[in-house]
C-alpha cells in the first residue's frame, strides 16, 4: 500500500520507472507548517474494499492494513478458512497507532466533553489494532504480536514471524502499515527535527546527497505472507518470492559514551545468521535517513562491511517517503521483487556526495540477476535492524 | 427530556453512522422486530448508537436497558420512555 | 541442549506498593489501592475510581531533564529497571553490550503525555490545525512509544535487540515471553524485560466509560474492583510497571545469582472473535495455557497456583473460569486462583508483568495472594479464588494468564528453578 501505487504490481511498476508519490499534502492544509510535503496514498476508497461495518471503527491505517492483508493472502493463494486456525498468526509493527482517529477523539473530548468520545476509541487507535483486526477478519488464532521500534519495526515484525514459524506456526501475516498524516501527527513528526522543509517534491528527500536536508514522511507499508516452507509446499505453493535468510538487531550506544553506532553490527549479525559472507549479497536497500550525520554512519557501516563500492546500494523510498513502521516491510517487498525481476530500482533525484564510498544506484534502474538482498532499517532513538532475503530455491 | 420521539428512520440513520450497514441486510425492510445480531450490530455498535442518541436527543438512557434491548422496537421503547 | 531462562532481578512500581517489598506487603495483607481519581477532576466521568501510584520522580532519582522529557510510563520503567538491576547484582559493564537486549510491554504508550500535549497544541481542542510552535521538543518520543525502550537501554547500557511489545492488555506477559525467546535462540544472554503503562488520563477514562468496561462504583472506591464476585461491574483502571533481569540459566548459576524462578513456558493465541468482546467458552485462552504447560513439561496437577487475569468485568471472569476448567480439568477446582487486580487495579499493558512479579514472589515466599473484595462469589465462577486472605501454600509452579482487547490470550508458566523440569 504505497504512495506511488496501490497493490504490488502498481507499486513495482511505478518504482521501476522512478515514479514518485511525493507531493504537497492534501489531507489537511499544510500552509502553516514548516514541512509541507508527504507521500500520501492516493485513490484508496476504503468502502470499495471493506464492509461498511468496519469503516466507523477503523483508523485509515487499519483500513490500509486490512486491505493489504486481503491482497497479500490473495497473492499467496491462501484461503484462511482452509487452514488450521491455531497455525496462522499476525505480527505487525506499529509506530503511532491510529493517530488520526485518536486526534478526532481527543478533539471530541476536549472541545465537547467526555460523552462525545466514541466507543471505538477503546481500540481503534492503540498499537495492537492492526494485528487484532486482521486476525479477526481471517479467523487467525495462532500466536500474534505487535512490535514498536519506530522505522526498524517492519523488519522486527518479519523476524518475529520467522521465529513463530520455527516454533511451529504455519503462516504469519507480517509487516507494518502506518498512516499519521494528520495535523496532530504532523506536528509530532516535526518534533523529530528530521523533516525536510523543501517544497519541491524532487528536491526534498535526498539521502546520501550533498544537499541532504531531512526526509519526507509518508503513509502506507506492506504486509507479507510468511510461511513454513513445508507447509506451503503441502498446500500447493510452487513459487515463492524468496526466503528470510538472516536477521540481526542492535541498539545504538547512549550518545556520548564513545562506542560505535550499532548498524554495522546489525548488518554483520544478519549476514552471520544467513550463513553468508558480504560478497554474496547482491544489493543493499538502505535505511536512507537523509540527515547528513545519519547518512554518514550508514555509508560508513556499509563500506566497512562490504568494502568501498563493494555492493550496489539503493533507496527507492525516495519515491514514497519514510513510512514509519511501513517503511522497512515495503523495502523488503521491493527487495524480493528486485530478486524476482533481476532489477534494482533507482534512488531517484539523488546525486551521490563524494564523501560516501558506496555504489548508489541512481538515475536508472540496474538490470542483472540478483539472488540475495540485505535490507537495513533504523528507528529514531537508536534502533538498528538488518534482514537478508534470498531467492527461492 | 426528549423533545420529540426518536423514530425508526432516525434509528436507522444513527445505526448506519455508528456502525455501517451489513451488505446482506436490507435496513429499509421490516426490521422492527429483527434481532440486532441478525442485523449485524454488536454490543459496541449499540453502545455507540445509544451514545449518539443521548447527544442528539438529550435523552439519558439506562445503561443496562439500552444494551439489553434485542430489537429496534425494544430499543426505541427504551429511548422514548426516558 | 535447550537454553533456559531465569529471573534474577525484580523491580516493581504499583499502586500502594513501590518497590518489591512494599508491593508484596500490600498483596499479602489483602489491602486495596483503588481510590477516587485525584490526577484530575473525575466528576464528568462515569467511572471515577482508579489505582494510582504515589510516585514522585525526584525521590526515585530522576533528574529534571529526564522528568521533563519522559512520559510518566517511561519514568516508571526506568525506576523499576534500576531496582531490578540492583536486585540482580549483575554487573552489565563487564559484559558484551550487544548480548544484552531490552523488551518493554506497553498497551497505550505515552498516553498521558500525548493527552496533555494535545490540549496545548490544539488549544483545548479548538484547533484542528494544531499549532506546531507549542509542541515540546520531545513530542516525537510520545508519538512513538519505542522511546520507552530507548530510555531503558540508555539507563543500562544495552546495545542488543531492543523493542516495545504492544499487544494491549497482554503486553506485560508477551514482552517477557518475547525476551525469553531471544535468550533461548542465543541472540542474547541477558534481557531487561517487563512492562509499563500510565493510562490514568481523561482520554483513557473516557474511552472505557464509552464501552462501560470500567466500574461506576464511585461511592466505594476501595472495594470497587471485585473479580469473580457476583456484584462485579467492571474493572478499575490502574498504572504501574514491573521490570525483570532475565538471564540464561547456566550463566546465572556461574555467577551465583539469586534465581527467583524459571520462565518455563509461554504461549500466546488470539480469539479472533471481537476487538473487545469475549465468547464465554474460553477455548483460545485454554489453548494458550495448554501450550505453555506443554513447553514447561508440566501437567495440570503440577500447577500450585493460578494468577488470573481477573479484571472484574462480567464477561472476563466468566470467560477465564471456563478457560481454566477447559485446560486444567478437575485440577481447576483443586488449585488456588487469585486476581491481584482486586487490589491494584488493571494497568493495561503493565499488569501482565506486575502479575509475573506477584507469581515469582509467590514462589519465593510460598504464599498465594488473595482476591480482595470477594464476599459474594458468582455461582458461575465456582473455583477457589482465595477470598480476602492470603494463604500459605507450597508454590513451586505458577500459571499466570492475560487477556486483552484485540483478542490476545497469553499464558506463562513460572517454576521454582530447583524443581523445574522444563
Amino acid at each position: 500500500m504505497a504512495p506511488n501505487g496501490l497493490g504490488v504490481e502498481n507499486y513495482w511498476t511505478a518504482t521501476r520507472n522512478g515514479k514518485s508519490g511525493i507531493g504537497r499534502i492534501t489531507r489537511f492544509d499544510p500552509t502553516g507548517y514548516p514541512a509541507r510535503l508527504a507521500g500520501e496514498v492516493r485513490g484508496f476508497v476504503a468502502e470499495k474494499h471493506l464492509p461498511s461495518r468496519l469503516i466507523p471503527q477503523t483508523d485509515r491505517m487499519t483500513r490500509f492494513a486490512l486491505v493489504a492483508a486481503d491482497w497479500a493472502l490473495a497473492d499467496a493463494g491462501v484461503r484462511p478458512s482452509h487452514l488450521a486456525e491455531f497455525g496462522m498468526g499476525v505480527v505487525t509493527a506499529s509506530s503511532s497507532g491510529g493517530f488520526e482517529f485518536g486526534q478526532g477523539e481527543l478533539q471530541n473530548l476536549w472541545s465537547k466533553g467526555s460523552q462525545y468520545v466514541s466507543a471505538y476509541q477503546s481500540f481503534a487507535w492503540f498499537y495492537a489494532v492492526n494485528t487484532g483486526q486482521i486476525s479477526i477478519r481471517h479467523a487467525m488464532r495462532g500466536p500474534s504480536g505487535v512490535l514498536v521500534s519506530d522505522q526498524a519495526g517492519g523488519l522486527d515484525a518479519v523476524a518475529q514471524a520467522r521465529r513463530q514459524i520455527r516454533r511451529g506456526s504455519k503462516l504469519i501475516v507480517a509487516g507494518g502499515v502506518d498512516a499519521s498524516i494528520c495535523p496532530w501527527g504532523w506536528v509530532a513528526q516535526l518534533a523529530s527535527r528530521r523533516l525536510s522543509t523543501s517544497d519541491d517534491p524532487d528536491r526534498a528527500y535526498l539521502p546520501f546527497d550533498p544537499l541532504a536536508c531531512g526526509h519526507v514522511p509518508g503513509e502506507g507499508g506492506a504486509l507479507l505472507i510468511v510461511e513454513d516452507d513445508d507447509a506451503a509446499r503441502r498446500r500447493g505453493v510452487r513459487t515463492s518470492y524468496g526466503e528470510i535468510a538472516g536477521y540481526g538487531s542492535t541498539f545504538d550506544p547512549k550518545p556520548g559514551n564513545g562506542r560505535d553506532p550499532g548498524l554495522r553490527q546489525a548488518i554483520q549479525l544478519a549476514l552471520h545468521n544467513a550463513g553468508l559472507v558480504p560478497g554474496e549479497i547482491d544489493v543493499v536497500f538502505a535505511d536512507a535517513a537523509a540527515v547528513p550525520a545519519l547518512d554518514r554512519i550508514e555509508a560508513a557501516a556499509i563500506t566497512a562491511v562490504f568494502g568501498p563500492y563493494g555492493v550496489p546500494v539503493t533507496a527507492p523510498k525516495t519515491m514514497v517517503g519514510r513510512l514509519c513502521s511501513g517503511g522497512a516491510s515495503l523495502d523488503l517487498a521491493a527487495a524480493l521483487l528486485s530478486i524476482r525481476d533481476g532489477l534494482i530500482p533507482p534512488t531517484t533525484n539523488v546525486s551521490l556526495a563524494p564523501e560516501y564510498d558506496i555504489d548508489l544506484v541512481i538515475a536508472q534502474p540496474r538490470v542483472g540477476a540478483l539472488h540475495t538482498a540485505l535490507v537495513a532499517a533504523r528507528g529514531y532513538g537508536g534502533f538498528n535492524s538488518a534482514m537478508v532475503v534470498r531467492a527461492a530455491e | 427530556m426528549t423533545i420529540r420521539e426518536v423514530t425508526i428512520e432516525d434509528l436507522k440513520r444513527i445505526l448506519r453512522e455508528s456502525a455501517g450497514a451489513d451488505e446482506n441486510v436490507d435496513l429499509d425492510g421490516e426490521i422492527l422486530d429483527t434481532d440486532f445480531d441478525v442485523l449485524g450490530y454488536d454490543s459496541l455498535a449499540l453502545l455507540e448508537t445509544a451514545a449518539r442518541i443521548t447527544r442528539e436527543y438529550g435523552v439519558t438512557l439506562d445503561d443496562e436497558a439500552a444494551t439489553s434491548a434485542r430489537t429496534p422496537r425494544r430499543f426505541l421503547k427504551v429511548v422514548n420512555s426516558g | 541442549m535447550r537454553r533456559r531462562v531465569v529471573v534474577t532481578g525484580i523491580g516493581i512500581l504499583a499502586p500502594g506498593g513501590i518497590g518489591a517489598k512494599d508491593f508484596w506487603n500490600l498483596l499479602v495483607n489483602g489491602k486495596t489501592a483503588t481510590r477516587r481519581i485525584s490526577f484530575f477532576d473525575p466528576a464528568p466521568f462515569r467511572s471515577q475510581v482508579a489505582a494510582q501510584a504515589d510516585f514522585d520522580p525526584e525521590t526515585h532519582g530522576l533528574g529534571p531533564q529526564e522528568i521533563r522529557r519522559m512520559d510518566r510510563a517511561a519514568q516508571f520503567a526506568v525506576v523499576t529497571t534500576r531496582e531490578a538491576l540492583v536486585d540482580s547484582g549483575l554487573e552489565l559493564t563487564v559484559r558484551d553490550p550487544y548480548r544484552t537486549g531490552v523488551t518493554i510491554g506497553s498497551a497505550v504508550g505515552a498516553t498521558m503525555g500525548l493527552d496533555a500535549e494535545y490540549r496545548v497544541v490544539s488549544d483545548n481542542g479548538r484547533l484542528e490545525l494544531v499549532n506546531h510552535e507549542y509542541a515540546v521538543p520531545h513530542l516525537y518520543d510520545y508519538f512513538v512509544p519505542s522511546s520507552f525502550a530507548v530510555e531503558v537501554a540508555w539507563s543500562v547500557g544495552a546495545e542488543g535487540p531492543a523493542t516495545v511489545v504492544s499487544t494491549g492488555c497482554t503486553s506485560g506477559l508477551d514482552a517477557v515471553g518475547y525476551a525469553c525467546d531471544l535468550i533461548r535462540e542465543g541472540t542474547a544472554d541477558v534481557m531487561i524485560a517487563g512492562a509499563t503503562d500510565a493510562p490514568i488520563s481523561p482520554i483513557t477514562v473516557a474511552c472505557f466509560d464509552a464501552i462501560k468496561a470500567t466500574t461506576p462504583r464511585n461511592d466505594d472506591p476501595e472495594h470497587a474492583s471485585r473479580p469473580f464476585d457476583r456484584t462485579r461491574n467492571g474493572f478499575v483502571l490502574g498504572e504501574g510497571s514491573a521490570m525483570f533481569v532475565l538471564e540464561e540459566l547456566d550463566s546465572a548459576k556461574r555467577r551465583n545469582a539469586h534465581i527467583y524462578a524459571e520462565i518455563a513456558g509461554f504461549a500466546t493465541r488470539c480469539n479472533a472473535f471481537h476487538m473487545t468482546g469475549l465468547r464465554p467458552d474460553g477455548r483460545e485462552m485454554a489453548e494458550a495455557i495448554r501450550i505453555a504447560m506443554s513447553e514447561a513439561r508440566v501437567s495440570a496437577e503440577d500447577i500450585d497456583y493460578v494468577n488470573a487475569h481477573g479484571s472484574g468485568t462480567k464477561q472476563n471472569d466468566r470467560h477465564e473460569t471456563a478457560a481454566f476448567k477447559r485446560s486444567l480439568g478437575a485440577d481447576a477446582y483443586r488449585t488456588p486462583v487469585s486476581s491481584i487486580k482486586s487490589m491494584i487495579g488493571h494497568s493495561l499493558g503493565a499488569i501482565g508483568s506486575i502479575e509475573i512479579a506477584a507469581s515469582v514472589l509467590a514462589i519465593e515466599n510460598n504464599v498465594v495472594p488473595p482476591t480482595a473484595n470477594l464476599h459474594n462469589p458468582d455461582p458461575e465462577c465456582d473455583l477457589d479464588y482465595v477470598p480476602l486472605t492470603a494463604r500459605e501454600w507450597r508454590t513451586d509452579t505458577v500459571l499466570t494468564v492475560g487477556s486483552g482487547f484485540g483478542g490476545f490470550q497469553s499464558a506463562m508458566v513460572l517454576a521454582r528453578a530447583e524443581t523445574s523440569v522444563a
